[in-house]
């Protein structure tokens, strides 16, 4: 008790009384973030560091009182990465949020990690510029936590996610010590790529406290489509007839027939209740290849049987798109509580994951509306339930499990792009093997010794190595 | 019993929330601090485990759950469709029912009550108000002399010397008049931005309206209920509702965008189980903001050019709290020689959300100096927008900004467009 006072009048000569919290009331808006049905753990505290020497000098004090630490964004995470599950310090990175850096002739922009994705995206837009990567929390998610998790998006087909993207850090070291890695040259192949590392290491190996990201042109014209399916098999020859004929479209996202009826029965997007899958396809770059390439996607469409709308204009577009956009909320507020999983499977895989829910749906007698990023595999399994209802909780974990391992043997992984944190590290041995998972936790003891780097997440709790 | 009365009845709006955190992206108190417990999702977990007992009522988890605005801009946002409001409001209640009000709050929940009271201090005030407020002639507004519980950079309009009431008979007929209304003035008009009362009752004249103001209507009663003290607040609608039941009208009118809340949603729920609840119900049917009933009675369309350019602020009790963001606008651009000019953002808070002002002043101005920003980057001369209450706010911040304040109603562009005038931001009479 005493080391904790010390430990916490020690962080406040470095942060100011108004940057540390310790009173409970805030310290219980800590203690969550987006993912369901995960324990809550009040952290001990919650520091809000605003440069990369008071994160460095924070380190040192948690490594000399082996406090444990987890970093924070906006607290946007699905797989409760940002849970603490002890007594420990939440570091928030939110007061971090200054764009260091805007590098119009190499195509870069070097972030501190509390910048929002959307407000980087404000700044670049003027210069005719897009950093890709656009998670569905875009406009809350920072800079930070979607490197530390490596999110996706919607465009993740053709554009990749974050780690695509990443080309340098800034990182701080348990022991608060700071390093550089990567830069902003497109070819830099000297020594480990230490950058992917800590892409998606979820802050268990170090702290990013500045990222240089790659940025792109934006596409000059885009052009959205709509495909109703009668039959899953249509949608599903369709997705692989569109690459088989050399295009890749921006985005092809899926909607299976139970999220169909929750969108009509929420916002009426004029979809019919009966069809079995309904696809949403966005082809982007030069006007001459927009045109050709929609040309082949629409046909490719209709080889399939399936009854497409094209957006002329804007106007027609964001109509196309209300129906996906509608498919969170439309199941978020069929049930109290929303289970979004992201398990991830090859393209060609795609109509055989589908199948698979729907019987894992019935056998575990769980509402699951399936949508989300065809295109790269990765489908969105939205599980709706309540958490306070243990019997139906029991069910839905037993659901999540067989979700999981059927991904893993139809030759798929755990994350497409939320990341392992608590939620999944259980399943980390169906994916790595035993020997997978002993490499990540070599690593982490390398580099975390005393295992205070967001411990238990990801590789598991590990014992403390002098 | 509603859950004004009984926290238990939102305990499904707070397990609805994901904790997604969507609410970051618009509410204004987050983007000054981006504290957790300042959003929505923040309050929500608390108030859920206080419901539980996990947390115990304590002076800081009331102060948290006062830090909010009501502005409804997360309830908009939203996924799952959590009513943020309910939820925060009966918290608050449920807080005051374990732990009482302070005692600040209780002398003046006390005064607001007994109309007379409340009545002769403000008409005793008005005498004495230049003792407290220096008058600057060159804006018609006030600065405090002393800090007498208000900053002393404020700009305030002045108590108005003669009120609504005294201005107006009880009822005012037009020469053959169609419809007949009830209005209810609220304290803002009555007291201080009587322009704004008088343009109701000229403009609804004009379009052959008859008007009548009962002498007995007083304060809302809202801002005991967002402070929690929910008997008062029920008091205080009741008494309102008695005063109206004795008239005979066909719509209730108000030109307030909380006093019109208050007839349309919480009245019918402070009232309800209650003798008078299907009353309150019937009348919260009959209640119509101004702009709702200028566009329902297909208003009279000024023949007179008004050549001004102005933008239109959404207060967020009408956009959000009510619907209504598109009558005003189009009572706007009906006028010939008025230019309506969006601002960015046009229906974020400007910050004022009532006493928050009082209580959180350096915070109400750093969420209205981005609300005077998007003004500024209009270039439009004049602020138009449809409640007293943000008026006084933008006036405050214009003032401070260096702008010139002209805030005005809906209904005062529309008055001088009828009468072939210039408008002008409270030149006569207000001061």
């Amino acid at each position: 008790m005493a080391a904790q006072e010390d430990f916490l009048r020690e962080l406040q000569a470095i942060l100011s009384r108004e940057r540390l919290l310790t009173e409970p009331e805030e310290r219980w808006c800590y203690a969550f973030d987006a993912a369901a049905a995960q324990p809550k753990h009040l952290p001990l505290a919650v520091a809000l560091p605003q440069s990369t020497e008071e994160v460095a000098r924070i380190m040192q004090v948690a490594t000399r009182y082996r406090v444990p630490v987890y970093p924070r964004g906006a607290g946007t995470n699905l797989s409760g990465g940002v849970i603490p599950r002890e007594d420990g310090l939440v570091i928030s990175f939110v007061e971090m949020n200054k764009i260091l850096d805007l590098d119009i002739a190499n195509l870069t922009a070097t972030v501190q990690p509390g910048v929002v994705i959307q407000e980087l995206n404000d700044a670049v837009a003027p210069h005719g510029l897009i950093y890709p990567p656009d998670p569905g929390s875009v406009t809350t998610a920072t800079m930070g936590g979607s490197v530390a998790e490596s999110s996706g998006g919607l465009r993740g087909l053709k554009y990749g996610v974050t780690k695509d993207y990443v080309m340098g850090l800034e990182v701080v070291l348990a022991d608060g010590t700071v390093f550089h890695c990567g830069g902003k040259t497109v070819k830099n192949v000297s020594g480990y790529d230490l950058v992917k590392l800590f892409c998606g290491s979820e802050g268990t190996l170090g702290i990013m406290t500045a990222i240089t990201v790659r940025l792109i042109p934006a596409p000059e014209a885009r052009r959205s489509m709509l495909a109703i399916f009668d039959r899953l098999e249509g949608a599903a020859r369709t997705i692989n007839g569109i690459v088989a004929h050399k295009v890749i479209p921006a985005t092809m996202e899926i909607m299976d027939n139970v999220t169909i009826r929750t969108v009509e029965a929420y916002c009426q997007a004029g979809l019919p209740i009966e069809a079995a899958a309904v696809l949403l396809l966005e082809v982007d770059g030069i006007p001459a290849v927009v045109e050709k390439e929609a040309a082949i996607v629409e046909q490719v469409c209709r080889e399939n049987g399936g009854r497409v709308q094209i957006a002329r204009d804007d106007a027609e577009r964001e109509n196309l798109w209300t129906a996906r956009r509608a498919a969170l909320p439309a199941c978020a507020r069929l049930r109290p509580t929303t289970v979004l999983e992201d398990a991830t499977v090859p393209r060609s895989k795609i109509p055989e994951m589908l199948l698979a829910l729907d019987r894992i749906a019935q056998k575990y007698n769980v509402t699951v509306a399936t949508y989300g990023h065809a295109g790269d595999g990765n489908l969105h399994p939205t599980i709706t339930c309540d958490e306070r209802d243990g019997a139906e909780m029991e069910r839905v974990h037993r659901a999540v499990d067989e979700i999981f391992h059927t991904a893993i043997e139809l030759g798929g992984t755990l994350s497409g792009e939320h990341g392992i944190g608590v939620a999944k590290q259980k399943y980390m041995e169906l994916e790595f093997g035993a020997s997978g998972v002993a490499v990540m936790q070599r690593i982490k003891q390398a580099l975390d010794p005393l295992g205070i780097l967001n411990p238990g997440k990801l590789v598991g709790p590990l014992p403390a190595k002098e | 019993m509603g859950y004004l009365e009984d926290l238990k009845l939102v305990e499904e709006e707070m397990a609805k929330c994901m904790k997604c955190g969507n609410c970051q992206a618009v509410c204004p108190l987050y983007k000054e601090t981006l504290r957790e417990a300042a959003v929505a999702r923040g309050k929500i977990q608390l108030a859920y485990a206080y419901l539980r007992g996990e947390i115990l009522a304590t002076h800081s988890l009331a102060e948290k759950l006062l830090f909010c605005l009501t502005c409804m801009a997360c309830v908009a946002n939203c996924p799952s469709g959590v009513r943020v409001d309910a939820v925060i409001l009966a918290a608050r209640a449920a807080m005051v029912r374990e732990k009482g009000l302070p005692w600040l709050k209780r002398v003046i929940f006390q005064g607001l009550k007994r109309p007379w009271l409340f009545d002769t201090a403000l008409k005793t005030g008005r005498h004495f108000q230049s003792l407290a407020l220096r008058y600057r002639p060159e804006i018609q507004r006030c600065n405090p002399r002393f800090p007498i519980g208000l900053e002393l950079r404020r700009v305030l309009p002045p108590l108005a010397k003669r009120t609504l009431k005294e201005e107006f008979p009880e009822v005012i007929r037009p020469v053959k008049p169609g419809a007949r209304v009830a209005f209810f003035t609220g304290c803002l008009e009555n007291y201080i931005y009587t322009d704004i009362g008088r343009a109701v009752v000229n403009v609804l004249l004009a379009n052959d309206v008859e008007v009548v103001i009962p002498r007995d209507q007083h304060c809302c009663g809202i801002p005991t209920l967002v402070h929690g003290d929910i008997p008062t607040a029920r008091e205080m609608a009741a008494s309102n509702l008695q005063t109206f039941q004795g008239y005979k009208f066909d719509y209730l009118v108000v030109a307030c965008a909380t006093c019109g809340e208050a007839w349309k949603h919480f009245y019918p729920q402070l009232l309800e189980g209650a003798p008078q609840g299907e009353a309150a119900r019937a009348l919260a049917g009959r209640t119509r903001d101004i702009n709702e009933l200028l566009m329902q009675i297909d208003f009279r369309q000024p023949a007179a050019a008004l050549p001004l350019q102005v933008t239109y602020h959404d207060p967020c009790h009408l956009v959000r709290g009510q619907g209504i963001s598109s009558d005003p606008r189009q009572i706007l651009r009906a006028i010939p020689g008025v230019e309506l000019v969006e601002m960015k953002n046009a229906d974020r808070c400007c910050g004022s959300a009532g006493s928050f002002s009082l209580t959180n002043y350096d915070m109400s101005m750093q969420v209205q100096a981005r609300k005077v920003a998007a003004i500024r980057d209009t270039g439009a001369g004049t602020v138009v927008t449809s409640c007293p209450a943000c008026r006084m706010q933008l006036e405050d911040g214009l003032a401070q900004a260096g702008l010139a304040p002209r805030v005005v109603h809906v209904v005062q562009v529309l008055e001088q467009a009828y009468a072939g005038q210039e408008v002008g931001s409270g030149r006569r009479e207000v001061g």
